[in-house]
């Protein structure tokens, strides 16, 4: 397995805590820098204890916030712990496996479940995607979703069983046929709940007269197969391997991997047995991840990356309507094929991360009465000011030629000696926003 | 707001996600049809001459380019113009025009009925009084301005949202027909170059305007594209936002996707801005607030008044009126935004001089149960209550309120008195001067009423 050995600087570190977390705090990049890259990868995969850093998150009032209950606040939630975990790692995989086996609480209708399923992927977030996988397919939320709940002995629902191949283990086409899709639901069949006034769906159970007995034909296999035997014949499946690690592999770096790689992946994979782990080591640690093109950041990583720049926690509300906006509303996947990466930029969402960069700067805009005069009229001094809000991010020359550009064009048009000592405050504030939707900062 | 109705989610889920095209949709209850316009292919593009950036659908086949000329060219055509307002989830017309001091009523509604003296008497059918919050359409009514539908619906009606609003927006009870009845008729009139012609004020298209062959548009909010900075004003502001457009694009395929979107940003952002905030100039004032439905309406008089092309739009009022519990709160706040709004917008296009050119058409998939639930709610119904809302409208009653005593079903629901496809024919042929039986489904067999004075 290839594995990088140019210098693990700064920017590399950068780099690695933007792709496998949500950025550096301050001063972060460095220190990650100092171990080395088996260091800092091993210190991501091999998580120390879950420890959360800093203040519980509040609404604007101080408030606890009602995950479970009150609208966005599951949003709130999950940006939290993105936000304070010391387990990056974890929680950037918690995300990719809510994209693989996106799941809509749009059509679960309940909060409770789908922060249920989330733990579900936090606790196998690096272990066996067997059992990730077992646990996800009676899954309360997944069996609302993809109707597993519905699927029946007498009236087998598809649903599920297609995008149990599409979209969690095959890839489309990928050695299945519409007839294995037929049998598949018949032996995912037996799945139920119920359904209470005031309490919505409750009682999940699997129930065997609901499940079809007889005999199967899977994959040219036949069997009396039930759910588990479903999913484990897509696990063996051929196609799998090659699906799984294609589809991991494109989470951090954003061309394919070179055949020799994909191989060596695919074995690792399957002589691990089904494990998350190695693999995800492995692809930290690839020459692709740093010597590679850059990568837009989701949505979701770019808000919680600038409040972990700040060291700000969730403090206010705003944060769940402004997700709307950047394309990432979490708990809310477009549909059942997640999000598309390929997508995350357009003009509607370039305003949603510049309205995102705005409320993270809102607390500590500078202020004209009290920075008056303070500043510096050198327009490089500015921007490097206002870079220094983020924690010093790495920035390509000719971007910070067009920021200092921009400096230097506003502090041109202060006449007056008022305007010589505000504007500079005024830049600087305008710079922080600037930079966040720059081209550097919303890839890494 | 309230919705205990599990299907009503999945339903506006599936909605949501036609126009993505997406695969694996949540599956619709059985039988269900899907929504018209499921799978028409969208693609994006800024109507330069128009300053806005459109979601524009089914228009694979045609370079975008060429619907700026469109556009361009179709600007001064000045035709009529309908505007189809949605009242989402079944809006109980026992309460929009109540029939005031019923014995039946007040038994069927012992907790919801409004009593005697409330709202303002409906001068066509001394039995009914308009709801408090509809005083605004009382006023209109009053002026020959409001043409009333008390039970309009089709016989045999469909309790599900999903299908009985299926049937509205294709204009035929046809699980199967896959275009709406304003998309067919833009395909007889409209233009292949135009996709203004049909304009959804919404984040996805609606299915009413869903066409086979002209491409048609979808835009959410054209007034609210600013790019606030905290502690940023003056004239630096502006060269922030023109910096915006001066990022190099780098290295890389994401940098120099995301250097193309900030220099688009920029651009929009100032073609934009000419709109922004709401900056209509609106010769009236129209409900504050930040629901979008006043905006919107505000924005589509000054872009007809700009001399916009278009033919038809559509809209959903604020509120959700699937109120199975806690009905008469959600109906007080949501009918008066409406009502005010719509208001509003007519005095708007009465003031800019160009009412003549404007109909509204105000419907919901079906009307509520006769009898209330346990909820303080009701359950869904049949027939339901429709307006015609313009200075050319006859202003006349169609049809007529069949009364609590024998107007209701078995299942205790309100019976239509005036078929939905009698309205859309008599639109199509009147309004637009369109033959309908090239868009309605066995036109013949419906009658033509007079709706315009």
């Amino acid at each position: 397995m290839p594995v990088y050995r140019g210098a693990f600087g700064r920017k590399e570190a950068e780099r690695l805590l933007w792709r496998a977390g949500f950025g550096p705090r301050p001063g972060e990049a460095a220190r990650v820098a100092r171990k080395g890259l088996k260091g800092a990868v091993d210190g991501l995969v091999y998580p120390p204890l879950i420890r959360m850093t800093g203040k519980a998150p509040t609404d604007e009032d101080g408030a606890p916030i009602a995950p479970r209950d009150a609208w966005g606040h599951d949003h709130l939630w999950w940006l939290d712990r993105m936000v304070r975990t010391n387990q990056p790692l974890v929680e950037r995989m918690t995300l990719i496996w809510h994209d693989w086996f996106a799941t809509s609480n749009e059509g679960v209708g309940s909060q409770k479940w789908m922060l249920t399923q989330n733990q579900t992927m936090r606790t196998n977030a690096l272990g066996s995607f067997e059992r990730l996988l077992l646990a996800l397919t009676h899954d309360p939320a997944m069996l609302i979703w993809l109707n597993g709940n519905q699927n029946t002995r007498w009236d087998p629902n598809e649903n599920y069983a297609r995008e149990l191949m599409e979209l969690f283990t095959l890839g489309a086409g990928q050695g299945y046929t519409e007839d294995d899709v037929r049998e598949q639901a018949r032996a995912l069949t037996g799945w139920r709940n119920d359904w209470r006034e005031g309490l919505g769906d409750v009682n999940f159970r699997y129930d065997a007269n609901r499940h079809d007995g007889g005999v199967k034909v899977i994959f040219g296999q036949s069997g009396r197969f039930n759910w588990i035997d479903a999913c484990r014949l897509c696990l063996r499946h051929p196609a799998h391997a090659r699906f799984f690690v294609r589809k991991l592999w494109s989470y951090f770096i954003p061309t394919p991997p070179p055949a020799a790689t994909e191989a060596a992946l695919r074995t690792l994979y399957r002589r691990s047995g089904y494990q998350i782990r190695p693999v995800v080591s492995a692809i930290l640690r690839h020459p692709g991840l740093y010597t590679g093109p850059r990568m837009v950041k989701p949505p979701a990583v770019q808000v919680a990356g600038m409040l972990r720049a700040r060291n700000r926690t969730v403090d206010t509300e705003v944060w769940s309507w402004v997700s709307e906006l950047d394309g990432q509303r979490l708990f809310l996947p477009p549909n059942v094929a997640g999000w598309n990466e390929d997508r995350w930029l357009d003009t509607s969402t370039m305003r949603g991360r510049w309205t995102a960069a705005n409320y993270v700067a809102l607390p500590y805009a500078l202020d004209t009465d009290q920075w008056r005069g303070k500043l510096s009229l050198d327009p490089s001094k500015l921007v490097d000011s206002a870079l220094s809000f983020w924690g010093t991010p790495t920035i390509a020359p000719e971007s910070r030629q067009a920021l200092t550009t921009f400096a230097a064009t506003a502090l041109g048009d202060a006449d007056q000696s008022w305007e010589r000592a505000e504007y500079p405050v005024l830049i600087v504030n305008a710079l922080r926003l600037l930079i966040a939707v720059s081209p550097d900062y919303v890839t890494c | 707001m309230s919705c205990s109705c599990n299907e009503f989610s999945r339903a506006s889920l599936f909605r949501r996600s036609v126009a993505e095209a997406g695969r694996g949709l949540p599956a619709i209850e059985p039988g269900m049809p899907l929504p018209a316009g499921s799978g028409l292919d969208r693609r994006s593009f800024l109507a330069r001459t128009a300053g806005l950036a459109l979601a524009v659908y089914g228009a694979g086949k045609l370079p975008l380019g060429l619907f700026d000329e469109g556009i361009a060219r179709a600007q001064s055509a000045g035709g009529p113009i309908l505007v189809s307002v949605f009242l989402e989830g079944g809006a109980d017309s026992l309460s929009m025009l109540f029939p005031a001091g019923n014995t039946r009523y007040h038994q069927l509604r012992p907790t919801l009925a409004l009593q005697p003296n409330e709202g303002s008497p409906f001068s066509e059918d001394a039995r009914l009084r308009w709801h408090p919050s509809l005083a605004p359409l009382a006023e209109l009514h009053d002026e020959g301005k409001v043409t009333v539908l008390p039970a309009v619906g089709y016989t045999n009606a469909d309790q599900s949202h999903f299908t009985s609003r299926h049937y509205w927006e294709v204009g035929a009870t046809d699980a199967h027909l896959r275009t709406g009845w304003l998309g067919r008729y833009l395909d007889v009139a409209g233009a292949m170059d135009n996709p203004l012609q049909g304009l959804a004020l919404s984040s996805s298209l609606h299915p009413a305007l869903a066409s086979a062959n002209v491409p048609v548009a979808c835009v959410s909010r054209i007034d609210e594209y600013d790019f606030w900075a905290a502690g940023v004003w003056g004239p630096v502001q502006q060269r922030m936002l023109d910096a915006l457009g001066t990022f190099p694009p780098g290295s890389s395929a994401a940098t120099r996707k995301a250097a193309e979107v900030t220099t688009q940003v920029a651009r929009l952002r100032g073609q934009l801005l000419p709109f922004d905030g709401g900056n209509w100039g609106s010769p009236v004032p129209y409900p504050p607030g930040r629901n979008a439905f006043p905006a919107r309406l505000a924005g589509l008089a000054a872009i007809i008044a700009a001399g916009l092309p278009l033919r038809c739009v559509s809209v959903n009022a604020p509120g959700m009126y699937d109120t199975h519990a806690d009905q008469a709160g959600e109906l007080t706040d949501s009918l008066a935004l409406t009502a005010n709004t719509l208001r509003a917008f007519q005095r708007d296009l009465e003031a800019r001089g160009i009412a003549d050119r404007v109909l509204v058409h105000v419907w919901s998939e079906f009307g509520r149960r006769g009898e209330e639930n346990g909820s303080d709610g009701t359950d869904h119904g049949a027939a339901g209550i429709g307006l015609l809302i313009g200075s050319r409208v006859r202003g006349q009653m169609l049809g007529e309120f069949p009364g609590l005593e024998t107007g209701l079903d078995n299942d205790g629901n309100l019976m239509a008195t005036f078929d939905y496809r009698t309205l859309y024919c008599s639109l199509l042929e009147q309004w637009f001067a369109t033959d309908a039986a090239q868009i309605i489904p066995n036109a013949a067999g419906f009658p033509r009423v007079p709706l315009l004075r």
